[in-house]
């Protein structure tokens, strides 16, 4: 492997790492805030329990993505120096403005939150919590806007070789981003109804098993109470089942988003990639058809090995253009298309490395495109439909005793984190050759665009990217291997591993910091921190 | 000159003074928690002095990083591939500190809380040496050619001036802490930080010092040899503070140190932001490395509006947390009570 690839390979991991922490950050903040406005306002002790408890997994997942954040915006100046010296005023902008405008609010107030519960009065404390989730969502928007550039370069001029930013609303409207942020949220929201549907399926699972929840003659749920096990009274059980259903409804609601803008997307990127897109179907001809099942070596790169087994004619075009009839270019129809604009050969330009003067392959991995984009779908999908199953399975008040159904409840948490990284990987590898892409369609700038291999740190080796690739992945393993376990621990302690109080008192735990209750436990209100370390 | 890349030289040295300001005692406690607190309960009133605080902090140098490369793009890709491995270190130090700080009490062993605390104070250590590090470099310069990349290999940023920078920065930082701690907790630890803050001052503002003055010595220019001078006055303003009892000034009187310190070093080297040492013309000024007025403009009114929001709420996040943590104030750890293991523990009982 030469730099470029390990660097593309560095990239590729650290980002996708990233974004297992991200969506669930995003989704699961904004659940947790809604519950805790829902405690807020009714002062019921299960929405105070659930607040307590899916936050403190929220805290355990957040500050991973913290950690792997900063690899981010370092690594654009460390390991491709080419591509932000090309791209810096333009792609600059919404970095900084992201940790500006929305970064500092997320961390300052998630701050506030997690050790405010008794210094700040409730109302405050709750806001703190809105605050940090709203600039979670600011933060995603101004990153989406800056990969968005990168799918759709607009408002800019070429001045002496590099874009130059003429049109602010353009960038920060680009209509990629406006389509992919919704996208991106919905996803997001998406994890956090599969995470919490698990855990809550897994929690009533071992209730029955444990036969303190058992069901009635005519079918309904009857809630017991353990003796022995602190916290596990019938407040425990309406934790759960009402976790569960909320995480059912969010992942449904939260698939049809993402089906809704995801078409949206699909659209424009046949219009502005249509590269991508005829890499996403293996479409070789021109055609209208939605394949279903292709053979053929898709890793060969040559299109003519290619046969689609099962395929839905209209399909295709309906995805593209909303109708059933036109005609979608294929892979075949857009090479020419691509070399005449672009070029069929790298440029004898130094910048290139070794790579100078190479041919360009302008057929994206499709091996990659054509399973991603279908992974994508399938996992978002499954989720949604599990969903569905789930709140049809628990109408009695809880989950059936099967322990195939719960492990399935606790496996599917994986399958909108599948959806999310396929999605990405699909659309960042389908981009290529290029990192900066070209845009054909009549609102792009068409000469806007790199070629990944002029991007990458022209003074950095391939043996100090191994040694950074070599580490991170390593660290990033162990870290991964730590968090899982201590959620693992944390799920597995239920209600009670996040809410101490619940062990000695449980009668007394919502009088004690009940929402008007400025104090707590009789003590000045800002006597104590609420101590989190 | 010009308006706006002068505007924006003048943000990002704010944007990093911010830096070591506020973080500068957030490393510095995490660099205590091994060598300073004695046992479990120190750690946890240290941890806790910065608890709310530090990842608010931490986001100011995303932001310089941030600002960087939307106002000097050549700057940033300059220095950030050039210094390739020691910023892998600072990152890798960031992700083991950040994890630790919330990971350390949600085990229930020993062990699990010892390995948390070598992370954090080694973490906090790397971090500020290799932010110290580039920070000296970027003033004095780099071995870069006509692009603006590294020759010379992986190591060929090594110098002098990196490892005094390196130490300037853990310098301060330990001392900022001391400061910080003395203002922040009661009891031992109030006092004990205190004095070890009157007693290492001179040591650990000696390599600071160094760098400003060798920076001075290099491109200094009046105006901020005067700066050094109100500086080197603020340190022992700070000192005699301290001897004093008078915590809160004392921490001020440092924190003008600081600024008075970046102020003299930012003002010294300006317009250069980043010098070739292998040919004064490959040097990237803030003319030659900034980006477009038209975005220069755009980040202006951004952080205009944003850069005094920021410090206002974080202004509030220190009031909010005004109150003085002890040893006293902090309860028993939690043990962690799993459903199931209580109930083994019944059972069995």
């Amino acid at each position: 492997m030469d730099a470029l690839e390990i660097a593309r390979w560095q990239f590729g991991i650290t980002t996708v790492y990233h974004f297992m922490m991200v969506p669930l950050t995003i989704g699961l903040g904004l659940v947790v805030a809604i519950i805790q406005t829902a405690w807020h306002r009714t002062g019921r002790p299960e929405y105070l329990r659930m607040t307590k408890f899916w936050g403190k997994l929220f805290l355990i997942n957040f500050i991973m993505g913290v950690a792997t954040g900063i690899v981010q915006e370092f690594q654009f100046g460390m390991a491709w120096s080419e591509y932000s010296r090309f791209v810096g005023d333009v792609f600059g902008a919404p970095l900084a403005l992201e940790a500006l405008l929305a970064f500092f609010v997320e961390s300052t107030f998630l701050g506030l939150w997690i050790f405010g519960w008794k210094q700040l009065k409730p109302a405050i404390h709750l806001a703190c919590l809105w605050v940090a989730v709203i600039g979670s969502v600011f933060s995603a928007y101004f990153i989406i806007v800056a990969n968005s550039w990168m799918q759709h370069p607009v408002g800019v001029e070429m001045v002496d070789g590099r874009p130059v930013m003429t049109d602010a609303w353009a960038v920060f409207t680009n209509n990629t981003a406006l389509v992919a942020v919704p996208h991106t949220l919905f996803g997001a929201l998406a994890v956090a109804g599969g995470f919490l549907l698990g855990i809550a399926w897994y929690h009533l699972w071992r209730r029955r098993r444990d036969g303190v929840d058992t069901v009635g003659a005519d079918g309904r749920v009857v809630p017991g109470e353990s003796a022995t096990i602190p916290g596990r009274d019938r407040g425990d059980h309406t934790v759960w089942i009402r976790s569960l259903r909320i995480g059912a409804v969010v992942a449904m609601i939260s698939f049809a988003g993402t089906a809704v803008t995801g078409d949206l997307q699909g659209k424009l990127m046949f219009e502005q990639q249509p590269m991508k897109m005829a890499a996403a179907e293996a479409a070789c001809h021109d055609g209208t058809g939605f394949s279903v099942l292709s053979i053929g070596n898709l890793g060969a790169q040559n299109c003519d090995d290619i046969v689609a087994l099962i395929e839905v004619p209209g399909i295709l075009s309906y995805l593209a253009k909303g109708d059933f009839t036109t005609e979608v270019k294929g892979v075949n129809t857009l090479l020419p298309e691509y070399k005449e604009n672009y070029g069929t050969h790298l440029p004898d330009n130094p910048i290139y490395g070794e790579r100078a003067g190479q041919e360009i392959d302008y057929l994206p991995v499709m091996e990659v495109t054509y399973w991603g984009f279908r992974m994508m779908i399938g996992f978002g999908g499954l989720a949604a439909l599990a969903a569905f199953g789930a709140l049809w399975l628990t109408r009695s008040g809880t989950v059936p005793e099967s322990r195939w159904l719960m492990r399935l409840a606790v496996l599917g948490i994986m399958a909108p984190f599948g959806a999310n990284a396929a999605g990405w990987i699909f659309t960042e590898m389908g981009r290529q050759p290029f990192v900066v892409a070209p845009n054909p369609d009549p609102n792009g700038i068409d000469q806007v665009f790199m070629f990944t291999a002029a991007a990458v740190s022209p003074g950095v080796s391939a043996g100090e990217l191994l040694a950074s690739l070599v580490t991170l992945t390593g660290v990033y393993a162990v870290l991964l291997v730590v968090e899982v376990k201590l959620l693992v621990k944390y799920v597995r302690g239920g209600v009670v591993s996040a809410m101490p109080e619940l062990a000695h008192a449980p009668a007394d735990e919502n009088e004690d910091q009940a929402p008007a209750d400025k104090g707590g436990n009789g003590k000045p209100a800002d006597d104590v921190l609420a101590f989190a370390y | 000159m010009e308006l706006l890349p002068t505007i924006w030289f003048i943000a990002i040295a704010v944007l990093w003074t911010g830096y070591l300001f506020l973080e500068g005692f957030d490393l510095g406690v995490g660099m205590l928690m091994k060598a300073f607190a004695r046992n479990n309960t120190e750690r946890r009133v240290l941890l806790n002095t910065i608890g709310p605080v530090w990842d608010g902090n931490e986001v100011w140098l995303l932001t310089a990083g941030g600002a960087t490369f939307a106002a000097f793009p050549l700057w940033y890709a300059s220095l950030f591939s050039a210094l390739y491995l020691p910023l892998l270190v600072v990152l890798v130090a960031l992700i083991f500190r950040a994890v630790a700080f919330e990971y350390r009490g949600k085990g229930d062993t020993d062990r699990w809380r010892a390995r948390w605390d070598w992370a954090i104070a080694l973490g906090s250590f790397f971090a500020a040496f290799g932010v110290g590090a580039a920070l000296a470099l970027t003033t004095t310069g780099l071995p870069l050619n006509a692009n603006g990349d590294r020759e010379g290999g992986p190591f060929a940023w090594f110098s002098g001036y990196a490892v005094l920078g390196g130490l300037a920065v853990v310098g301060f930082s330990l001392l900022h802490a001391l400061a910080f701690l003395a203002l922040k907790t009661d009891g031992d630890v109030r006092h004990r930080a205190r004095r070890w803050f009157v007693r290492l001052l001179p040591v650990l503002l000696l390599p600071i010092a160094a760098w400003a003055l060798t920076i001075q010595a290099l491109d200094g220019k009046p105006w901020t040899w005067a700066a050094v001078l109100l500086a080197v006055t603020a340190a022992a303003a700070a000192w005699t503070l301290a001897r004093a009892g008078a915590e809160g000034k004392a921490f001020v009187a440092l924190g003008a140190f600081l600024v008075l310190g970046t102020t003299s070093i930012f003002g010294a080297v300006f317009p250069v932001v980043l010098p070739s040492t292998l040919d004064g013309a490959f040097d990237l000024t803030i003319s030659n490395a900034s980006s477009s007025d038209y975005t220069l403009g755009l980040m202006s009114i951004a952080a205009a509006f944003g850069l005094p929001l920021v410090i206002a709420y974080q202004a509030w996040t220190y009031w909010v947390f005004r109150r003085r943590v002890s040893a006293a104030s902090i309860p028993d750890a939690h043990s962690f009570l799993p459903a199931v293991a209580a109930k083994a523990f019944t059972t069995k009982g």
